[in-house]
């Protein structure tokens, strides 16, 4: 068995007592991010890459430490949207349908374990289907040129901007702008400076972990500025935490079916957790025969949304890591991160450095047995994290974030671009121009052009060659038809409606 | 919403003049982006979306004073060290999001001081404490 041969080098690198430690104390931290209201897995990350880069860890450590991060952001999304109705981060919002009635009737412990349970489920899951799938996709991706990367850029950017947004000329902006500001610096192939304005800081371009902590981490301080925190009253009793075994059984079922839509959904490009949470939702939904009883505490409703979003998190990996293009903005955040470790994925990375790759997962699943041990009898612990407010929360994560750009690049000029672009994504979010497109078209702009420039110089400057081969033709029509068909579909998906807060429950 | 179309339009066709100091080949992409960017434009003059609930007056003047905030913190951080222009940073946000000036003093206080042990002494990071020449 090559895969089992695989993995136990993995484990073998990756399970030392140090980079366990450094699992636990991911873990734990990243719980803490993805519970608190306005701090997700891209934001976490994002913030914690120059932090762990300074700190000169080396790339497999980092690796283990981020990607616990990664996976505790995505268990402990749940435990606010359940506790207080308000998602920890974007994917947890399904969560909140059944989740917090559960709560309200007093079964939040129950809901608290069988979303971890089902967290766990998923998570693990879709990792040993990361594990199947990858290298298969990898050898696929062999035998891609030019061509075929372009085209395959343009289904990131397509699909993310029509699944992603409500407005597919918002997010094409969205994409042009990071695009724009990729090309900013020297020109790869000439040598010639573009755009900098004869300001020497813009040579080497725009930073991405510059521009990343600036959308997502600055821009989230100005929004609370302006709604001054109005969240963070716990109103919902936490009783003693007993394992609920009928209950874990009952939802077997719905565990299992959310992990296996949660990862189809996560390995498509663009699609990501959000997505994945909705259908997993909705499928448990409409085949279940009680249907009456969801949004109103059915723990199969809590159950199937966890198992799809921990599932889609763990099936996002696979296109980012055999072809280098991210599916969402938390993986776009992971793309950073390799990058930063000088990594390139790729197909490539799993006959170069298998070593990368298989401890990789060997650490997603000592991150997860980590994460379910350390969830189910320590949830008390993160809801009296919960309780810190806002005002000392938020100014704590602004300084984070410049120290960890400051100790990265040790300028103030990083540190001012960073709140440009802080205050740019605030601008964005107002108009409701989504943020990801441009971080994605940022980190991928100089691949995306590298690669259109080959193909011209390969073809003698024919544009048909873009369309030439049967692989490329196939992306692009995935790529049109991602682009164009939310808009046709989204008067279907979009109809059942979201009981955002049920009025009934709150007036009890 | 349409003034801020046309202004990104603007901004586009002023990005086209700036390629014109390049050779030939740096061009082609960056003026398939301006393309992109001026067709979104135009895509959202004629369906625009409903505006956005902009901030007026007060509110505005906050969110100004906290970006005058971060970008004096960029400025003094190299010259003034870590712990002071961080409690004034963090002090000025907390009583905007909190409220209360006093407890915000005491928060930015309490962050300048507990951050910079937990960087400098506990992960090891190269920060300066306090202004040049001061010691630490």
């Amino acid at each position: 068995m090559d895969i089992l041969a695989n993995l136990a080098m993995g484990f073998e690198i990756a399970a030392s007592p140090y980079t366990l430690l450094l699992a636990v104390i991911g873990c734990f931290v990243g719980t803490i991010i993805g519970a608190l209201p306005g701090l997700g897995p891209s934001n976490g990350v994002a913030l914690l890459i120059p932090i762990s880069f300074s700190m000169g860890l080396d790339a497999i450590s980092a690796l283990v430490l981020l990607t616990s991060v990664y996976y505790g952001a995505m268990y402990g999304g749940r435990i606010s949207s359940i506790l207080l109705n308000i998602p920890g981060d974007e994917p947890a919002m399904m969560t909140t349908l059944d989740g917090y009635p559960m709560a309200r009737q007093g079964k939040a412990g129950e809901a608290l374990v069988i979303s971890g349970v089902a967290s766990f489920v998923g998570a693990f899951l879709a990792t040993i289907g990361l594990m199947i799938f990858a290298p298969y996709l990898a050898q696929v991706a062999f035998q891609f040129g030019p061509a075929e990367y372009f085209a395959l850029y343009m289904l990131a950017f397509c699909t993310l901007g029509g699944i992603g947004s409500n407005n597919q000329a918002k997010a094409a902006l969205a994409a042009a702008i990071g695009l724009a500001i990729a090309m900013i610096g020297m020109d790869q192939t000439t040598g010639m400076p573009r755009f900098t304005f004869g300001e020497m800081h813009l040579m080497d371009g725009v930073d991405f972990l510059v521009a990343i902590v600036g959308l997502f981490a600055v821009a989230e301080v100005f929004f609370f500025i302006e709604t001054h925190g109005k969240d963070s009253a716990i109103g919902v009793k936490l009783g003693k935490i007993l394992v609920p075994w009928r209950m874990l059984k009952d939802t077997t079922g719905a565990m299992l079916r959310g992990t296996g839509i949660g990862f189809v959904a996560g390995v498509l490009p663009g699609a990501g957790a959000s997505l994945g949470s909705f259908l997993a939702y909705m499928a448990e939904k409409s085949s279940a025969r009680d249907k009456s009883t969801f949004g109103k505490g059915n723990p199969r409703g809590v159950a199937a949304p966890e198992a799809g979003n921990n599932a889609a998190a763990g099936g996002a990996l696979v296109p980012m890591l055999t072809l280098g293009v991210p599916g969402s903005g938390t993986t776009a955040v992971l793309l950073a991160l390799l990058l930063t470790l000088n990594i390139t994925p790729g197909p490539l990375l799993f006959t170069e450095r298998p070593e990368v790759v298989w401890s990789l997962i060997a650490a997603l699943l000592i991150a997860n047995v980590v994460l379910l041990l350390m969830n189910v009898p320590m949830v008390k612990v993160f809801v009296h994290i919960l309780s810190v407010p806002a005002w000392i929360l938020l100014p704590g994560v602004t300084m984070v974030a410049f120290v960890g750009i400051y100790s990265l690049t040790g300028s103030s000029y990083d540190m001012l671009m960073m709140v440009g672009f802080g205050a740019l994504g605030y601008i964005m979010r107002k108009l409701d121009i989504p943020t990801v497109p441009v971080i994605l078209g940022i980190l991928l702009g100089n691949a995306m052009e590298d690669n259109l420039r080959r193909a011209m110089v390969l073809s003698n400057g024919d544009w048909t060659f873009l369309f030439s081969t049967p692989i490329a033709i196939g992306l692009w029509i995935a790529a049109l038809a991602g682009f164009l068909a939310p808009i046709f579909l989204r008067k279907v998906l979009k109809t059942p409606p979201l009981p955002e807060t049920d009025p009934s429950l709150n007036e009890d | 919403m349409i003034v801020l179309a046309l202004g990104y339009i603007l901004s586009a066709s002023q990005i086209e003049d700036s390629f014109m100091t390049d050779p030939v080949g740096p061009r082609i992409f960056p003026y398939i982006i301006a393309t992109v960017m001026i067709l979104c434009s135009v895509a959202m003059i004629l369906r625009p979306d409903p505006d956005a609930e902009w901030p007026a007056g007060p509110m505005l003047a906050q969110l100004g004073l906290a970006l005058l905030v971060l970008i004096g913190y960029a400025y003094a951080i190299t010259p003034v060290g870590f712990i002071i222009p961080t409690a004034i940073a963090s002090g000025v946000l907390s009583w905007q999001i909190g409220g209360r000036p006093a407890r915000a003093a005491i928060t930015g206080i309490g962050l300048g001081i507990g951050l910079w042990v937990l960087f400098r002494l506990v992960l090891g990071l190269g920060l300066r404490g306090l202004p040049a020449g001061w010691g630490i």
